[in-house]
């Protein structure tokens, strides 16, 4: 957007507040701009090139009490003046039936600008060097013709988030993004398996780096090679260790969730479901073992989902959730924190332009610990290694889990053993933390771009950094084939 | 302040004629040029204990140029505000940067030639509730009730034309009411839609959910892990099927072995002859057209007597395979499917059961072990356990993890006679079309873990 667009826009959009007040208690527009382009590379040949631009505003008032909301794309001064009165007629209408009193209280007043770490924008990558990239990641892979498909893909986006508000808000947040992927499907008869490699977070061009991506992809195709030939996993009662590729779904799914507070107060019944965690649980709640600590970090440089602000203008800052294993903190906006009487954070976050924001994870972080890789595998006479997710099921209270990797490794008597394929292991959320036996001292940062809830539903970004852990006595199972 | 009444319908397709004879009318030689668009205008209401939780507008309108210049193809798509004279310009500009891409991009030895597929208008107006009027003819039946969930309503348009003369649209008005009651801890689902909210309706889906919430008064039953004889409700076996929709019936997930139907498509492994499946347009779920605008028939048969009969082929799956298109999408999942009832009888159906699980829900379904078709997911909401034909109480919700080819194969007992719609309810990014028809289902030994 061009400085005279800008200056337009902040025209029409104070001009539009001040509209809005008429009527309204408080006001506020939500500008959010996103370009996402989609790269892919198949078998050496161009699969996809797409780019789309996702832009407008979100309208919102405070009106008797309820705060209520109305987007739109068209974001000239009538546009947003006939959103206003959208919102205002229908928020009128059902603040009879609300479910809480709020106030401006709950939209603090927020001045200040983000952009996120990068050497290099984003848009200042030729489309030639990202294809370039990718095709020399895909033809790394052709190691064999048992490998069937060879995908190297990337997601670039960039984001604005211009917020003003009638009680003084003025926040500015811009985000480069980047989500490289590399999968590798190996097949034979009826066999099939798949390897992958990601790198997912706030980072502009400059990891764009052809040297890593054909190294990454030469090892990915070697190990879906290897999977093929393997043996399935084995069944059993047995240690476990995890790898940061697959902490970053076993932290989402089974302490991310269970703690958003709006699904603690009900609100995701209906869709994402409930949490076995209670109010009451807060201060008291054995969650995991003493190695255990977690945090809610919105500040970590390059992490997917960091930002300075929420989209109600609180400011963020990093919060332990548990702490040497007992529950300290809830994922809960200001409104969620008002509703609960709970310490919370600031996490309320909107998918769009087009969504009222609700209690979202951002970046949800288990701290490293001391023990290095090579300690841990010392650690287990019988168990297994498993690195990436494949496959995350989970109940709506977030108690009983079943997950499943890529990619799993033998460990007896403290020592790597043979690759296994379709490494799967299931339990129950508190139990399972409770059995952390080790942690690493290095994490690594992982995200991903799809965490769906709300109705209407939402996807967002989740950064989750973790070191490997080490958890006793797991029910570890392989598959059928 | 009022706002002033519009035809969000009307309006949308005067800037569709308009946008797409301007842009089509830039075309050089040599380009050839396919144009989607997709908008509504939506109210969504939020509602925790009968009470709102969150009310949102959405206006919204996207549009996408795919562009084939030179062997090359490429993608964009972007906000529409509305204005013609403001969208105008902007879709010349992305028009120019399809041309910059092109020029540098690979060549695409699987794009599909353009062709005129023909075209359609088809218009479903609806009944629908004023945005003011929603919430009390929500909540008023509902009072006394902890209800949650979400009312989504009003205007959906799908439209799509290319340079080669051919040209869609699809516009339809409905809302949907997806909730559940709770007792507590436990729960009972429901869901009312249509295009014309009846308050006599309304009140009549909400009495049926009660009845079934009030089942689980009962006393509190606990189910070991097992193999247990379940039937599966309309709305659960709609859930298992569901996954058909990740990569089992996509030609191209075959090819690049990532098909759970492999063997099935190989013709190594066979369903039961009790279950056929087909894609049934004819439902008036969703249109026929796909993004390249083809059309695809009425009704094609998927499985017949547990047999496949077609995989969902889309134009560049066959051409990079050389097999025969038929209408999918490029994501080649099911968008109407619609499976035949059975012979189980509504009033039959507990005595077939004798002693087993009830289920009404299914949740967080997900591939376990793709080569397998195996799939694991949870119990949710009214589920009970059955003995002798009558329903004892309420589970705990249970894990399960089940091989299709044995849940759909020599597992599946019986299907139901009536077979339920199960309307898209799907609001990621914008209100989805679609949706499926099933019965229940009554299988042998389905494997329960946790």
């Amino acid at each position: 957007m061009s400085a005279a667009q800008t200056m337009l826009t902040q025209t029409s959009t104070k001009s539009a507040i001040t509209y809005a007040l008429q009527a309204a208690d408080w006001a506020a527009i939500r500008h959010a701009s996103e370009t996402t382009t989609w790269r892919s590379i198949r078998n050496g040949k161009p699969d996809s090139n797409d780019t789309s631009l996702d832009e407008g505003a979100m309208c919102e008032v405070l009106v008797d009490g309820h705060f209520g909301y109305a987007a739109t794309a068209d974001r000239s001064l009538a546009g947003l003046q006939r959103a206003f009165d959208r919102a205002i007629a229908t928020t009128r209408a059902t603040s009879q039936h609300k479910a809480q009193a709020f106030t401006a209280h709950e939209r603090p007043r927020a001045v200040g600008n983000f952009r996120s770490a990068r050497q290099r924008d984003l848009d200042a990558l030729s489309l030639a060097e990202i294809t370039d990239c990718l095709l020399a990641a895909s033809q790394a892979m052709q190691l064999s013709d048992l490998l069937v498909n060879r995908t190297a893909s990337a997601m670039l986006v960039q984001t604005q988030i211009d917020y003003f508000s009638s009680n003084g808000s003025e926040t500015h947040q811009s985000f480069d993004m980047l989500d490289i992927t590399l999968s590798a499907t190996a097949v034979e008869g009826s066999e099939s398996q798949t390897r992958s490699w990601s790198r997912t977070g706030q980072f502009g061009g400059e990891v764009f780096d052809r040297a890593v991506l054909v190294e990454q992809a030469e090892r990915t195709a070697r190990e879906a090679l290897a999977l093929l030939l393997a043996e399935n996993c084995p069944s059993g009662r047995m240690d476990l260790l995890l790898m940061p590729d697959q902490m970053m779904l076993q932290i989402h799914e089974s302490i991310g969730h269970p703690l958003e507070l709006d699904r603690i107060l009900g609100d995701e019944r209906n869709y994402a479901g409930w949490s076995f965690v209670k109010a009451e649980d807060f201060g008291c709640l054995q969650y995991g073992s003493p190695l255990m600590n977690v945090s809610f970090d919105p500040t970590r440089e390059h992490e997917l989902a960091s930002y300075d602000f929420d989209d109600g203008g609180n400011r963020a800052t990093r919060e332990m959730l548990i702490e040497n294993g007992v529950l300290k903190r809830g994922l809960g906006s200001l409104e969620s924190q008002l509703r609960s009487g709970l310490p919370g954070v600031a996490n309320f976050r909107s998918a769009s332009w087009n969504r009222a924001p609700i209690d979202r994870m951002a970046n949800i972080n288990l701290e490293p610990g001391t023990s290095s890789l090579q300690d841990l595998v010392a650690q287990v006479e019988h168990g297994v290694i498993m690195h990436t997710n494949r496959s995350w099921s989970i109940d709506d209270y977030r108690n009983k889990f079943q997950f499943g990797c890529e990619y799993g490794q033998l460990i007896e008597n403290g020592r790597l053993g043979r690759v296994v394929r379709n490494p799967n292991y299931r339990g129950v959320t508190v139990d399972f933390w409770n059995r952390l036996a080790g942690v690493g001292r290095h994490d690594e940062m992982f995200g991903t771009p799809y965490c769906g809830k709300g109705e209407p539903s939402q996807v967002i970004r989740v950064g989750h950094a973790s070191p490997p852990c080490l958890f006793r006595d797991v029910e570890v199972f392989g598959g059928q084939s | 302040m009022s706002a002033p009444k519009m035809d969000f319908i009307a309006d949308v397709r005067g800037l569709f004629d308009a946008l797409s004879a301007d842009v089509l009318g830039q075309l050089r030689a040599g380009e050839e040029l396919t144009i989607n668009v997709s908008a509504e205008e939506s109210l969504f209401v939020r509602f925790n204990n009968n009470r709102v939780r969150q009310n949102t507008d959405v206006a919204q309108i996207d549009i996408s140029l795919q562009l084939q210049a030179d062997a090359r193809t490429v993608s964009k798509s972007r906000t529409l505000t509305g204005s013609v004279d403001v969208d105008r310009p902007a879709l010349t500009r992305l028009l120019e940067q399809c041309r910059d891409e092109i020029a540098v991009l690979p060549l695409d030895p699987y794009q599909v030639p353009l062709q005129n597929n023909g075209s359609s208008s088809e218009e479903f107006r609806g009944h629908l509730l004023a945005p003011q009027d929603v919430v009390s003819a929500v909540v008023a039946p509902a009072a006394g009730c902890d209800l949650a969930g979400l009312y989504a309503g009003g205007s959906i348009i799908r439209a799509n034309c290319n340079s080669m003369g051919q040209r869609h649209w699809f516009a339809t008005e409905t809302f949907f009411l997806d909730y559940s009651l709770y007792n507590g801890p436990q729960a009972a689902k429901g869901c009312y839609a249509g295009s014309r909210w009846d308050d006599v309706e309304w009140a009549a889906n909400l009495t049926r959910t009660k009845a079934l919430l009030a089942l689980l008064s009962r006393p509190q039953q606990s189910v070991k892990p097992g193999a247990y004889r379940t039937w599966l409700a309309p709305r659960a076996f709609s859930d298992l099927l569901g996954m058909l929709g990740w990569n089992a019936l996509s030609a191209s997930a075959w090819k690049q072995g990532h098909s759970p139907f492999k063997k099935l498509a190989e013709g190594e492994a066979r369903l039961s002859p009790l279950l056929s499946i087909e894609e049934n347009f004819s439902m008036g779920l969703t249109p026929r057209f796909n993004s390249l605008g083809e059309v695809s028939e009425t009704r094609l048969p998927l499985i017949e007597r547990g047999e496949l009969k077609s995989l969902l082929v889309s134009s560049r799956t066959a051409k990079e395979y050389g097999l025969v298109a038929n209408g999918a999408s490029g994501r080649e999942g099911p968008r109407a499917m619609d499976v035949p009832g059975g012979t189980l009888d509504e009033e039959g159906v507990l005595q077939a059961l004798g002693t087993g699980l009830y289920l009404s829900n299914l949740h967080y379904l997900n591939w376990s072990d793709v080569v397998s078709a195996r799939v694991t997911g949870m119990t949710r909401y009214a589920c009970f356990w059955v003995e002798g034909g009558e329903i004892v109480g309420p589970i705990s919700d249970l894990r399960w993890d089940e091989s299709l080819y044995s849940a759909l194969g020599d597992k599946l007992l019986a299907l139901g006679a009536r077979a339920e719609i199960d309307p898209a309810t799907d609001t990621y990014h914008r209100r989805a079309l679609g949706g499926c028809r099933t019965p229940g289902a009554l299988i042998e030994d389905f494997t329960f873990t946790l």
